[in-house]
C-alpha cells in the first residue's frame, strides 16, 4: 500500500469511526475487558515467575555427613564434591556450629536444648551452584551425584516443593495460554461482527462506489485500518486499566510487599507491546475473515 | 470516418441478448460505436435502453453474444479488472445513485479519489464541475435534502469529473425543466467536442433533435432501422 493510501485510507477510517462512535466504543470496551484479563494474567505470571525464580537462585544442596566420618577425609571429600560439574563454592559447617546457630535462632525456646546431653546434629557442606545450575532439573542431577558419594548420608536441596511448585506454575501457565488464545478468538470475533454490520449497512454505498471504478482494495482498505484501531484502542485501554489497577493496589501494600524479598513490577514493557500488537493483530484478522467473502465481482 | 469504421470502434457488440428469465431484454444486438461517436438509443419504456447501457459497464452480464470495449473482451474480463474497465465510462444512471450519506461534494470527489488523484488537484477539478451544472453553492448538501433536477446534476457532474473516454447517460435530462435540460446537453455536447464517446439513451425528442447524434432505435429489446445516417456505416441486423 502506498503511504498516500494509508493516510487517505486513515482519514477515512478516522471519519467512519466518528461516524458510527457507538458501535465502535462497545467494540473496543469489549477487546479491552478481554485484554484486561489476558495482561492480569500476565500480571500475575510475571511476578509469581519473578519469586520462583529468586527461591531457584537461592537454592543450595545441603549434604549431611556420615556421623563416623574421619576429619582427615573431609578435605578430599571437599575436592570431590567441588569437581562435580556446576559446584561454585562448598563450605563446611560443623554440628557444634550448627547447634551454635540453632541455639542461637531459638533463643525463646532455648528450654528445648536444656536437656540435650549430645549434639543430634550432623556436619554439612553447604554447596552452592554457579549460575549455569540454577536450572531445576540440573540441580536435581547434581544433588543426586551428590548422594551418591559413600561419605554422604543424605543431601537435601532447598526447598524440595519447590519443585512441585514449578511444576503447578507450569500448569497455570499452559492454562493462561489457552485463556489468551480464547480471548484472541474471542476479540477476533468481535471485530468480525463489528465490520461485518458496518459493511452490511453501507452494502448500497460500496454498490456505488464500485459502480464507478473503485476496486476492492479502495473499499476493503479503510476497514482494515478501522479493525486495527479497535484492537490497538482496546489493547492500549485494557493495559491502562490494568496499570491503573495495579498502582492502586501497590500503593496500598507496598509497606508489606517491600519489605519483603522480592518487589511487585509491572508486565515488562516488551510484553505489553506484544499484548497489544496481538489485539491489533486481532483486529485485522477479525476484518479479514468477515470482509474475505464480500465484494467478489 | 471510413467506410469500414471497425478500426475506430471503441465498442462493439456481436448478437448480443440478454434475457432475464423467459424475457428477452434485448435480442441480438449488432452494434459499433465509434470513438468520440455522439449516439443517442431511443425507443419506448421498457424497450431495453437501460439494459444495453448496463449490459457494456458489466451492471449486468450478458446472456449470449460478445461485447469489445476498448479491446476488452466483456466476456473474458478478469473481476480485478473491472475497475479498470469502470473507469472508462462516466456514467449518469436513470436512477442518479448519489450516495445520500456522503454530501454532494464527496460523492462527486469519490470519482477521482477511485482513480488515486491528489487532493488538490480533486478540489480543483470538483469545484469547477460543480459550477459548470450550477451547483457550487450546495456542496456540503446531502443528495436526499436535493430535489431530483438538482439530484440529476449531480449525477451528471459526476459522471463527467473525471474526463472519461465514455459517457453513457441514462436519461440525463429525466427530471430537468427544458433550460436545465439544455444545459446538460451544452454539457455533455462539449464533453464530446473534447473527445469523448457519447452515449444517451432517451426518449426526449427535443434531446435527439438538438444533439445532432447518430440516433438508433429499440423496440422489445431489438434495434430497429437505424437512422440514416448509420446504415451507411454498417448493415445492422434487424430481424
Ligand atoms: N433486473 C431485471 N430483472 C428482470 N427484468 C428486468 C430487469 N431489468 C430490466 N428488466 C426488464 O427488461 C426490459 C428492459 O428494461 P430497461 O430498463 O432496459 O428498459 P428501458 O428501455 O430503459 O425503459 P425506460 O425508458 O422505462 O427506462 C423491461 O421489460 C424490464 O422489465
Ligand atoms: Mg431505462
Amino acid at each position: 500500500m502506498r503511504t498516500g493510501a494509508f493516510l487517505f485510507f486513515t482519514k477515512r477510517a478516522f471519519k467512519d469511526i466518528r461516524s458510527n462512535r457507538f458501535l465502535h466504543m462497545v467494540t473496543i470496551i469489549t477487546i479491552a475487558l478481554s485484554i484486561l484479563i489476558v495482561s492480569a494474567f500476565g500480571l500475575f505470571f510475571t511476578n509469581v515467575n519473578d519469586i520462583i525464580s529468586s527461591w531457584k537462585k537461592g537454592v543450595r544442596i545441603m549434604a549431611y555427613l556420615n556421623r563416623d566420618i574421619e576429619k582427615i577425609q573431609l578435605p578430599e571429600l571437599k575436592n570431590q564434591i567441588l569437581a562435580l560439574p556446576g559446584v561454585s563454592s562448598v563450605r563446611f559447617i560443623s554440628r557444634d556450629k550448627a547447634l551454635k546457630q540453632m541455639k542461637q535462632q531459638m533463643k525463646r525456646q532455648a528450654s528445648l536444648f536444656e536437656n540435650l546431653k549430645e549434639n543430634p546434629l550432623p556436619d554439612v557442606y553447604e554447596i552452592r551452584m554457579s549460575a549455569s545450575t540454577r536450572n531445576w532439573e540440573k540441580v536435581e542431577i547434581l544433588a543426586a551425584q551428590i548422594e551418591m558419594l559413600p561419605q554422604i548420608e543424605g543431601v537435601e536441596y532447598g526447598q524440595k516443593w519447590l519443585g512441585r511448585v514449578t511444576g503447578i506454575f507450569n500448569l497455570f501457565k499452559f492454562a493462561g495460554i489457552v485463556m489468551c488464545f480464547v480471548f484472541f478468538i474471542a476479540s477476533v470475533f468481535i471485530v468480525a461482527n463489528t465490520i461485518r454490520l458496518l459493511f452490511y449497512s453501507r452494502h448500497e454505498e460500496f454498490e456505488i462506489m464500485r459502480l464507478v471504478g473503485a476496486t476492492d482494495g479502495f473499499i476493503k482498505g479503510p476497514f482494515y485500518i478501522e479493525g486495527m484501531i479497535q484492537g490497538v484502542l482496546g489493547g492500549l485501554i485494557g493495559i491502562a486499566a490494568l496499570f491503573v489497577i495495579y498502582v492502586m493496589i501497590t500503593s496500598n501494600v507496598e509497606q508489606g510487599v517491600s519489605s519483603g524479598y522480592f518487589t511487585l513490577r509491572f508486565i515488562p514493557i516488551k510484553i505489553s507491546a506484544g499484548i497489544i500488537f496481538c489485539s491489533m493483530f486481532a483486529g485485522w484478522l477479525g476484518c479479514y475473515l468477515s470482509l474475505k467473502k464480500f465484494l467478489t465481482y | 470516418m471510413t467506410e469500414n469504421s471497425n478500426e475506430n470502434a471503441i465498442i462493439r457488440m456481436f448478437h448480443v441478448h440478454k434475457r432475464f428469465g423467459k424475457k428477452n431484454a434485448l435480442a441480438d444486438i449488432s452494434l459499433d460505436v465509434e470513438s468520440n461517436e455522439m449516439l443517442l438509443i431511443s425507443g419506448p419504456s421498457g424497450a431495453g435502453k437501460s439494459t444495453l447501457l448496463k449490459l457494456l459497464y458489466l451492471g449486468e452480464t450478458l446472456s449470449e453474444g460478445q461485447i469489445l470495449i476498448d479491446g476488452m473482451n466483456l466476456s473474458r474480463i478478469a473481476s480485478s479488472r473491472i475497475p479498470i474497465l469502470r473507469r472508462k465510462f462516466g456514467i449518469i444512471f436513470q436512477d442518479y445513485k448519489l450516495i445520500p450519506t456522503k454530501t454532494v461534494y464527496e460523492n462527486i470527489s469519490l470519482v477521482l479519489e477511485v482513480k488515486g488523484m491528489k487532493s488538490r488537484f480533486i478540489q480543483k477539478k470538483v469545484n469547477s464541475v460543480l459550477r459548470t451544472v450550477g451547483m457550487e453553492e450546495r456542496l456540503n448538501a446531502y443528495p436526499p435534502s436535493l430535489s431530483g433536477g438538482e439530484q440529476q446534476r449531480i449525477a451528471v457532474a459526476r459522471a463527467v469529473v473525471g474526463g472519461p473516454k465514455i459517457i453513457l447517460a441514462d436519461e440525463p435530462t429525466g427530471s430537468l425543466d427544458p433550460e436545465s435540460a439544455s444545459v446538460i446537453l451544452d454539457l455533455l455536447k462539449e464533453v464530446h467536442d473534447s473527445g469523448a464517446t457519447v452515449i444517451i439513451a432517451t426518449h426526449d425528442r427535443e434531446i435527439i433533435k438538438k444533439s445532432k447524434g447518430n440516433v438508433i432505435y429499440l423496440r422489445e429489446g431489438r434495434l430497429e432501422k437505424p437512422s440514416k445516417s448509420r446504415t451507411e456505416k454498417k448493415k445492422t441486423k434487424t430481424s
